[in-house]
């Protein structure tokens, strides 16, 4: 079993084809997604016409440019130059604090400002609506804000799925290792038998008298690390490169993912002993895993949202689970107390995906 | 129990239609050099991946020290080593890696390694090569390397296929070098080879055609049983007397080598004297006759004529 093994490992590490597929390729997928996300949404160019003037308004603005996704591009002194900048496409929003903003929050307790913004981009639009309300919301509870698009609505049910609310940024980091996770680990394991069956050395190891199981589980071992690593560099580039908060436990991040691997590898080591090709058990796996990683996980749409008949599709895949455990243990600090349905759903993807491996495996030519 | 090292019985595997080993039999001696011959598509490899364990039979058994291959295949790995047509070698491995890799599969003890490995490495001549990945040694290298990979645990039986295939002459003697040294050790071994000059050298050779076993005996005695001579013959002008030969009596088959001539006769003692005469009728001038060591080949050629025709009393394992 170490055997196999130390073998895979030492072949692992010489071919970097594989190392590109085990490192680089889940390193790159999360900065793209991950800048995608937050370069999308930082700077936007904001225009403010302040006709308050008050130590009050002017902290609003701050606030706004402190966030970190407004740069305030100008000031400006009248409604007209609004229109201009915002039809002329130099800036997306502009931000109008009434002259009685700061009167009005020191009598009433409340104040309106307003935002304009252009809504032909919509997507960019209602990020940045999402990311006013929520600013002004942290900024005073008081502040009413009085939003506007200056080109066209816009309508309610157009949603963005990376940013459907301020958290959101943090929900997709979390997210998107799980689902980095879910592609890239049958991915890895798919190539491995397959190429012992292509390049004929699995005959001459099916005449050994090695177990069947110690193949499986020896050939499992290295890609079990090499998941853990991706997960640890996946997690330090989220927590420090995107500030992504992780509250909760570290160990038991790794202990579920150690979890979701034994399935998703096994799953991956399955197909390969089905298909005894490489080209074929690759395409399997990723036709088998991305989409549904995608779009049925709860990743990018919300399972509370989907028709009834995808919801119930949705528990046949393990990335859910996954995804429910990384957003709970980052951004909610749960422990096992609150995600053991969860963990129990990965449990019984990892018995499948071990039962169909080893099932699927024979040392035996056809 | 039997005494024999390998005991195939009615051994059978189909493809689907084809019938690729049809109903062979035979044992193997402990400590015997057993070859398989016969041409691309006869089976032997699909009858060598049965003995290994790695191919499930369509039909009979075979024992290996006792044990099935059918119903006990794992029981019969640990004694055996198997190397196939086409040695999967670990190409991204180094040689030593690889030496190691079934060192370790096979469980050999720590303490005995370092003095196999020494022998290995010595007769192989492979030493100087250890760090070198297996994919960038020659042809022969490779093939002696998957020896040594397969001689790591010491195996009873050893079973190739074609290991000689595509190997430079010096590469092969050295190969066959490290067989005939195994069997002086006493370890059986089962080796398939299309060579038919190769075959000579085993004690016994099973002759394969078709999936079916057309002559097994010691490759001396599969020369005399063919009854008849072959005659070496210099005459006149061969390419007519090769032609003509063809439907003169007693003549099996004819056919030239170089400016000689190979006459293949037919049982009786007057055989020869008839078909000389049936030649200088015909204007063709005998130069030189002599009486030639019939090889292999015309023993393979001729048992496969007479399967053919349905005469071989040979045959055998029919269903
Ligand atoms: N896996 C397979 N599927 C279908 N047919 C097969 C398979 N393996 C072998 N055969 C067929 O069985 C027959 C015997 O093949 P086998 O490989 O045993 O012959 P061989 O004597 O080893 O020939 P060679 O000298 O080419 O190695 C051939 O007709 C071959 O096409
Ligand atoms: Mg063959």
């Amino acid at each position: 079993m170490f055997a196999i093994a130390r073998k895979e490992a030492i072949q692992l590490v010489r071919d970097s084809r594989s190392m590109i597929l085990a490192f680089l390729l889940p390193m790159l997928l999360i900065l793209v997604f991950g800048f995608a996300i937050t370069l999308d949404v930082r700077n936007i160019r904001l225009a403010v016409l302040d006709e308050s003037m008050t130590p009050e308004s002017r902290h609003l603005v701050d606030a706004f440019e402190e966030s970190g996704y407004f740069s305030v591009e100008r000031y400006l002194d009248r409604h007209g130059e609004a229109d201009e900048l915002l039809v002329g496409g130099r800036v997306t929003a502009v931000l109008v604090i009434p002259p009685a903003f700061a009167a009005d929050l020191a009598a009433e307790g409340t104040a309106r400002v307003q935002l304009l913004l252009d809504g032909s981009d919509a997507n960019t639009a209602t990020i940045a609506l999402n990311y006013a309300d929520a600013i002004s919301h942290d900024f005073s509870s008081d502040v009413l804000p009085d939003w506007r698009t200056a080109r066209r609505s816009i309508s309610p049910e157009l949603r963005v799925w990376y940013n459907e609310t301020l958290e959101s940024r943090n929900m997709i980091v979390p997210g998107l290792i799980a689902v980095l996770m879910s592609i890239i680990a049958a991915m890895l394991t798919s190539l491995t038998i397959a190429r012992e069956w292509e390049r004929g050395t699995m005959e001459q190891l099916a005449a050994t008298p090695v177990h069947r199981v110690e193949v499986i589980v020896g050939k499992l071992m290295p890609y079990v690390g090499i998941g853990l690593v991706d997960v640890a560099l996946a997690t330090l580039v989220g927590v420090f490169l995107f500030d992504v908060p992780l509250r909760g436990s570290v160990s038991l991040l790794f202990a579920m993912t150690f979890l979701f691997l034994l399935g998703a590898l096994g799953f991956g080591i399955f197909l390969s002993a089905v298909l005894k090709s490489q080209v074929l058990a690759i395409q399997a796996s990723i036709m088998v895993t991305y989409l549904p990683a995608m779009l049925l996980s709860g990743f990018i749409y919300a399972i509370a949202n989907m028709p009834p008949f995808l919801q119930v599709v949705s528990y046949a895949i393990p990335a859910r689970y996954f995804i429910t455990i990384t957003r709970g243990i980052f951004l909610k600090g749960v422990g096992i107390e609150t995600l053991w349905g969860s963990a129990l759903g990965l449990a019984v993807y990892a018995v499948i995906g071990l039962g169909l491996a080893l099932h699927a495996f024979r040392k035996e030519l056809a | 129990m039997t005494s024999a090292a390998v005991s195939v019985r009615g051994l059978t595997r189909r493809f689907g239609e084809v019938v690729a080993v049809e109903g062979l039999s035979f044992e193997v001696k402990t400590g015997e050099l057993f070859g398989i011959v016969g041409p691309d598509g006869a089976g032997k490899t699909t009858t060598l991946r049965m003995l290994a364990g790695v191919m499930r039979p369509s039909g009979g058994d075979a024992l290996i020290r006792g044990r099935s291959v059918v119903s006990e295949p794992e029981a019969v790995k640990p004694h055996i080593a198997y190397m196939s047509q086409r040695f999967g070698l670990y190409e991204d491995l180094t040689v030593g890696e690889n030496i190691a890799f079934y060192a370790e599969l096979y469980e050999v003890p720590r303490s005995v390694l370092p003095g196999r490995l020494e022998r290995l490495y010595e007769f192989s001549q492979l030493a100087p090569f250890e760090g070198r990945l297996a994919g960038d040694l020659s042809g022969g290298m490779k093939q002696k390397l998957g020896l040594c990979c397969a001689l790591v645990h010491e195996p009873d039986v050893l079973l190739l296929d074609e290991p000689t295939f595509g190997v430079d002459p010096i590469s092969r003697r050295d190969l066959w070098l490290i067989v005939h040294d195994m069997v002086a050790r006493g370890t059986t071994v089962i080796v398939s080879t299309a060579y038919m000059e190769e075959a000579e050298r085993c004690d016994r050779v099973a002759l394969m055609n078709r999936g079916r076993l057309v002559g097994l005996d010691h490759p001396r005695r599969l020369h005399e049983g063919l009854g008849g001579e072959v005659i070496s013959v210099r005459v006149s002008e061969p390419r007519r007397a090769v032609e003509w030969l063809a439907g003169v009596p007693h003549v099996r088959s004819a056919a030239l080598l170089g400016d000689s001539m190979r006459i293949m006769l037919g049982d009786g003692e007057e055989a020869w004297s008839s078909v000389r005469t049936s030649l200088e009728e015909q204007g063709i001038a005998v130069l030189e006759a002599a009486p030639a060591r019939p090889s292999l080949e015309d023993v393979f050629v001729e048992l496969v004529e007479r399967e053919r025709s349905g005469k071989n009393p040979e045959r055998s394992g029919n269903d």
